[in-house]
């Protein structure tokens, strides 16, 4: 620490801190225009000016580095003349439009016109900058009249995002904010993250949905936690003035969403989805009374009567008239105990199976595992987990003891090398992606295994592009040069580890060439990989931590799991970073981005069929016992129940007769849909809560209206395993109600009929859930709603006093030591061959999630990509004849799809992709089921044989 | 998101070399954008994107450093290039004036092109012909101790050089 006296206050800080930073946390205000917190300083505005001893001229105090010694003062007569001269100038070329500009009350501008006392400028410049309003897409409007030029938006564009889509243009009067050759925002490489938009401090980057609707003091502001991807981003929703309580019912909308500030996990940055991508929540097809199946309403003889229309809260849903008639709660409650009951006393609890949520919070999670375990007595639940990291769980538990991030997302930035593999980071998780961004402008290397030339890459040091299947060749030649080069981590595999010289022989053969051979990788890249990863060597710049060896960490996520080989290739990633000793420190460690916003909490509060909540064991006889008493039941099931895919196949088998579904959308997201809805079809009952009427629901024979996470309270556990508070922001629509308190009542209902007593289903509150969890969960044993700040608390967290754990293993691992795993390298199920020459490989896009039911209802996001595609490389497209957006058929052994070629290099030759958001050209009708990873059970869902073709030149063969 | 095919330029042989020459080097954008306008007396948009491709420069920032410096024409410049030297001397006798004589004359705007697209005006720094004050470069050469007049006679023969060619090559 050195010392330094600002404004005669002696202040103790870091080297290298700014004067500015210094200052402003020391409560000393200084003006400032082009400063913002999270972005390098430019010192472009020339408004922090400060006189320091020793300086002629006043320095900016942004990019002033503190010296020991140094003597600072930010307040003369001088100073504020110059201050008030460059406000003086920017208003001289400002429109005075503060009494209709939709920015005012939170214009940087305009606040410190009004703190200098200036009603208008001084100068009578003519305004010599031309204005341009740039209004070509419905994110946001660029309005360069605005503009002060302080470059935070092509900053934080370059910085953070790493979209580099906007630069400054021109010089002197002309400069301005371009786009390359001032093409449309959305031909632009713009990812419309709108992070130009939040760090802009006047209205020269609007969000579109907020002009005209009010001031910003008049916004009620409410925070929560985003309902898309596993970052768990707090978002600040501001919320239309005074609407409430002037309508019947209560009424609340949300005008605009920005970053919080200074969230745990994305500081205030958000992606497109987090952003604008929350309107799905008033569209008009949300559900909003429970429905009932019109074949199973006349069998059950239900009358007008009982579904009669309210007029508060008409019937919404497009198309459902058709197939459901509406029913009150009590009602379809009545039913679906009535049916369960009657299934189980005939076919016993294991006809039961149920789907949990990823998407809902740790309490509905947990109030439904309870229900399916203490109400209906069986393990038979499970969640689309199983579809993503299922082989991550199964794979670390098995390395480390305990399957979740190792690391903190916020320490990413500060990795010296960033391996990522099986992960199209900016598009699926964008706000890690603004991690690694961040990493790599300030030196780290990165290197990227991925068979598609995902955006990450483009910032990557080195890109391995292995054909589909064969990375693990590529991970273990990797660990084979880091033994022949003995760049391995000897201390820490003695202290730390066991199996390591098994694990050796079964690499000692996998040289780079044998690898090269197999994935296409050239053997010099992989051996320069395996020396960047193992020696954590950077690119530039020094290291933050200074140790003998720069760290490393490994991010990963779907494209290794969803293998056939998954639990295997998780475990490979393990055993890399073991022998390189890259964990258990800062920014070092191996780490699965979870897809989903809750994936992790349902997985932590067990729903999952072989373990409790905390990962307690079924068949554990004394993780048995302590849930029972938890729960006040004389016992629990034992036996580990089916999975996602098991279950189908039961469904179809006739073993399971009944399935209970809270908000998943199997008929989208599970392999081989054609499969699933025979399956789902074939079953004696189903019941879906859901906010849509989504692909799944439709085949339901009940229907709840379910609650949206906008409109909910609870908890969300993101992919750094921190609990974080949700906000009900909204009011949820009509009838719809949260899940927990739903199948309370259900619990409650069933348990009565079965004469099970003692059983609690009083929950006042989700609070009162958590109590209950903090119980019977050790890792959320110290979590209570009351202790969740806006900084939420990571888990493990087993006492209420513990303030909860960032990184994982510092000291030993969960299982005490670290266990190497001697793996064969093994191809994928389903090759290619002469009928089905192409890979396909499937994923998500940038602006739509998972099956699309909350984003295709989004309008700008719809609007950026409306229609599905398959991407396909151009030497190939030019072979088959495609053309960019013109039809192309895509057909596996399992069906077929048509869809639009997006022709260019992200996919190698001989590998197509497809998003698996869409509909009407679901990838998933392609995937595959049969082969499922022997211990997690996840599909391939990565990988399978297709063919392409196109019709075009099919009906011009037919037509000569 | 993905690159179509049709919007990417092809580099000719000696620049696509002269990129790869300069791939990893500091400062290297400016060197190719040079090289660029000198091959094509401008800098075409495709070749520009395909040169950020290729050199993984943002698009955005290419474009910046086009706009920043006036040397690079973003536009095909006019037949005949006339420099008007803005340096010290020339400018202390007259050169300003020259210029905008010259911009009113041929109606074009300094930096731009003629409607017909015979001329292209340009204001560039000390050309080293002090002793010519003013002076002005047409097509690379110099002519020096211009007048208003010397200007618009010297113009002409340069319009009626290209009428011949034109009359010329339609006989032809």
């Amino acid at each position: 620490m050195i010392t330094i006296t600002i404004d005669g206050k002696k202040l103790q800080v870091a080297p290298g801190t700014s004067v500015l930073a210094a200052a402003l946390d020391a409560g000393i205000d200084i003006p400032r225009l082009c400063y913002h917190k999270h972005l390098l300083p430019t010192g472009h505005c020339r408004l922090c000016v400060v006189d320091v001893v020793g300086f002629h001229e006043p320095q900016p105090a942004c990019t002033l580095a503190a010296k020991d010694g140094l003597v600072v003062s930010t307040r003369n007569e001088e100073l504020y003349k110059r201050r008030k001269m460059i406000i003086d100038m920017l208003l001289s070329d400002h429109p005075m439009n503060c009494t209709v500009c939709d920015k005012s009350g939170a214009c940087s501008l305009q606040k410190y016109a009004y703190d200098f006392g200036m009603k208008e400028t001084t100068l009578n410049f003519e305004c010599a900058r031309e204005g341009f309003k740039q209004d070509d897409n419905p994110f946001l409007l660029r309005d360069h009249q605005y503009c002060i030029l302080c470059g935070r938006c092509t900053r934080v564009c370059d910085e953070v995002v790493g979209a580099d889509a906007i630069e400054f243009s021109g010089r002197g009067f002309e400069s301005h904010i371009a786009t390359p050759f001032n093409e449309a925002m959305s031909e632009s490489a713009c990812v419309f993250c709108g992070s130009c938009v939040q760090v802009c401090p006047t209205a020269a980057l609007m969000p579109k949905v907020r002009l005209g609707r009010g001031r910003e003091w008049e916004f009620p502001r409410i925070d929560s936690v985003c309902g898309y991807c596993g970052v768990g981003c707090r978002v600040q929703y501001a919320l239309k003035p005074g609407v409430e309580g002037g309508m019947p019912n209560g009424h609340r909308e949300i005008v605009y969403a920005q970053g919080y500030k200074d969230a745990a996990v994305n500081d205030e940055f958000l992606c497109t989805k987090g952003r604008y991508g929350w309107d799905f929540a008033s569209n008009k097809e949300r559900l909003t009374r429970p429905l009932v199946r019109k074949d199973l309403a006349k069998q059950l003889g239900l009358s007008d009567e009982d579904w009669a229309p309210d007029e508060a809260s008409p019937l919404q849903t497009k198309g459902a008239e058709k197939n459901f008639i509406p029913v009150a709660w009590d009602k379809a409650l009545e039913i679906i105990t009535d049916k369960l009951v009657e299934t189980i006393e005939q076919n016993g609890p294991d006809s039961v199976a149920g789907l949990a949520s990823a998407r809902c919070t740790n309490e509905d999670n947990y109030v439904f595992q309870k229900v399916m375990r203490a109400a209906i007595g069986t393990n038979n639940v499970d969640h689309c987990a199983r579809l993503c990291h299922a082989s991550t769980v199964a794979g670390l538990a098995q390395a480390f003891g305990s399957g979740a991030m190792t690391n903190g997302i916020k320490e990413v930035r500060d990795a010296d090398c960033v391996f990522i593999t099986g992960s199209n980071t900016s598009e699926a998780h964008p706000v890690i992606g603004y991690e690694v961004v961040r990493a790599v402008k300030q030196g780290a290397s990165l290197v990227v295994v991925d068979p598609r030339r995902v955006p990450i890459t483009e910032h990557a040091r080195l890109h391995l592009q292995p054909t589909p299947g064969t990375d693990i060749f590529v991970f273990m030649a990797m660990m084979h040069v880091i033994l022949r080069e003995d760049w391995i981590d000897k201390s820490f595999i003695s202290k730390r580890t066991e199996g390591f010289d098994e694990f050796k022989a079964s690499v000692s053969e996998l040289t780079p060439e044998i690898a090269a051979e197999k994935s296409g990788v050239a053997a010099a890249d992989i051996e320069l990989a395996a020396r960047l990863y193992a020696l954590g060597e950077r690119r530039s710049g020094v290291s933050k931590y200074g140790d003998d060896r720069g760290r490393s960490t490994i991010l990963y996520s779907m494209g290794i799991t969803q293998r056939s080989n998954g639990t295997n290739l998780v475990m490979t990633l393990a055993n890399l970073a073991m022998m390189a000793g890259h964990l258990g420190k800062r920014s070092s460690g191996v780490n699965p981005l979870r897809g989903q916003s809750n994936v992790q909490g349902a997985c932590d509060l067990g729903a999952l069929p072989n373990v409790f909540p905390g990962y307690q064991k079924v068949a554990d006889e004394d993780a048995r016992a302590k849930v029972a008493k938890v729960w006040k039941v004389p016992s629990l099931p034992d036996q580990a129940g089916l999975t996602v895919v098991e279950q189908m196949r039961a469904v179809e088998a006739g073993d399971v007769k009944a399935l209970l579904i809270m908000g998943e959308n199997p008929m989208m997201s599970d392999p081989n849909i054609n499969h699933v809805e025979k399956a789902l079809r074939s079953a004696a009952f189903v019941v879906v809560s859901e906010i849509f009427l989504s692909e799944t629901a439709q085949l339901a024979h009940v229907v709840l209206p379910a609650a949206s996470s906008l409109e909910k309270d609870g908890t969300f556990t993101n992919t750094e395993r921190r609990v974080q508070k949700l906000n009900k922001v909204l009011h949820a629509p009509g009838e719809s109600r949260e899940d927990y308190l739903v199948y309370a009542e259900l619990g409650r209902r069933i348990c009565k009929r079965l004469k099970k007593t003692g059983i609690n289903w009083n929950f006042a509150s989700t609070a009162a859930v958590m109590n209950e969890i903090s119980a019977a969960a050790p890792q959320y044993g110290g979590i209570s709603h009351e202790r969740l700040g806006p900084e939420g608390l990571t888990w493990p967290c087993p006492t209420a006093d513990h303030p909860g754990t960032p990184i994982l293993h510092t000291e030993k691992f969960t299982r005490g030591k670290g266990k190497f795993y001697a793996g064969e390298p093994s191809l994928p199920a389903e090759l290619t061959d002469a009928e089905y020459p192409f890979v396909l490989t499937t994923g998500r896009m940038l602006y739509h999630y998972h099956t699309g039911t909350m984003t295709r209802r989004s309008h700008p996001l719809s609007w950026k990509e409306p229609k599905g595609y398959v991407e396909i490389n151009e030497a190939d497209a030019e072979r088959l004849g495609l053309t960019e957006d013109k039809p192309v058929v895509i057909e596996s052994r399992r069906g077929r799809i048509r869809t639009r070629a997006r022709i260019g290099e992200r996919v190698a030759e001989g590998v197509v992709f497809v998003p698996f958001h869409y509909r009407e050209a679901a990838a998933n009708l392609l995937t595959q089921d049969e082969a499922l990873d022997p211990v997690a059970k996840i599909p391939e869902l990565k990988v399978c044989a297709v063919r392409v073709e196109n019709p075009a030149a099919k009906s011009a063969k037919t037509a000569s | 998101m993905s690159v179509a095919i049709e919007n990417r330029a092809e580099l000719s042989k000696e620049l696509a070399a002269f990129v790869e020459e300069w791939r990893n080097k500091p400062g290297n954008l400016i060197m190719v954008l040079h090289k660029i306008q000198e091959e094509y007396g401008y800098v075409p948009e495709p070749v520009a994107r395909e040169v950020a491709r290729r050199l993984r420069v943002p698009e955005a920032q290419v474009f910046g450093v086009l706009t920043f410096y006036n040397f690079f024409n973003l536009e095909p410049p006019g037949k005949h290039r006339i420099a008007v030297c803005m340096g010290t001397a020339c400018y202390l006798k007259g050169g300003g004036s020259i210029l905008e004589d010259l911009s009113e004359y041929l109606n074009v705007p300094i930096n731009g092109v003629t409607a017909d697209k015979q001329f292209s005006l340009q204001a560039v720094r000390c050309i080293g012909c002090c002793g010519l004050a003013p002076a002005v470069l047409i097509d690379g050469e110099v002519v020096g101790k211009l007048t208003k007049e010397k200007m618009r006679e010297t113009l002409k023969k340069y319009r009626e050089n290209t009428q011949e060619a034109l009359v010329t090559s339609q006989a032809l």
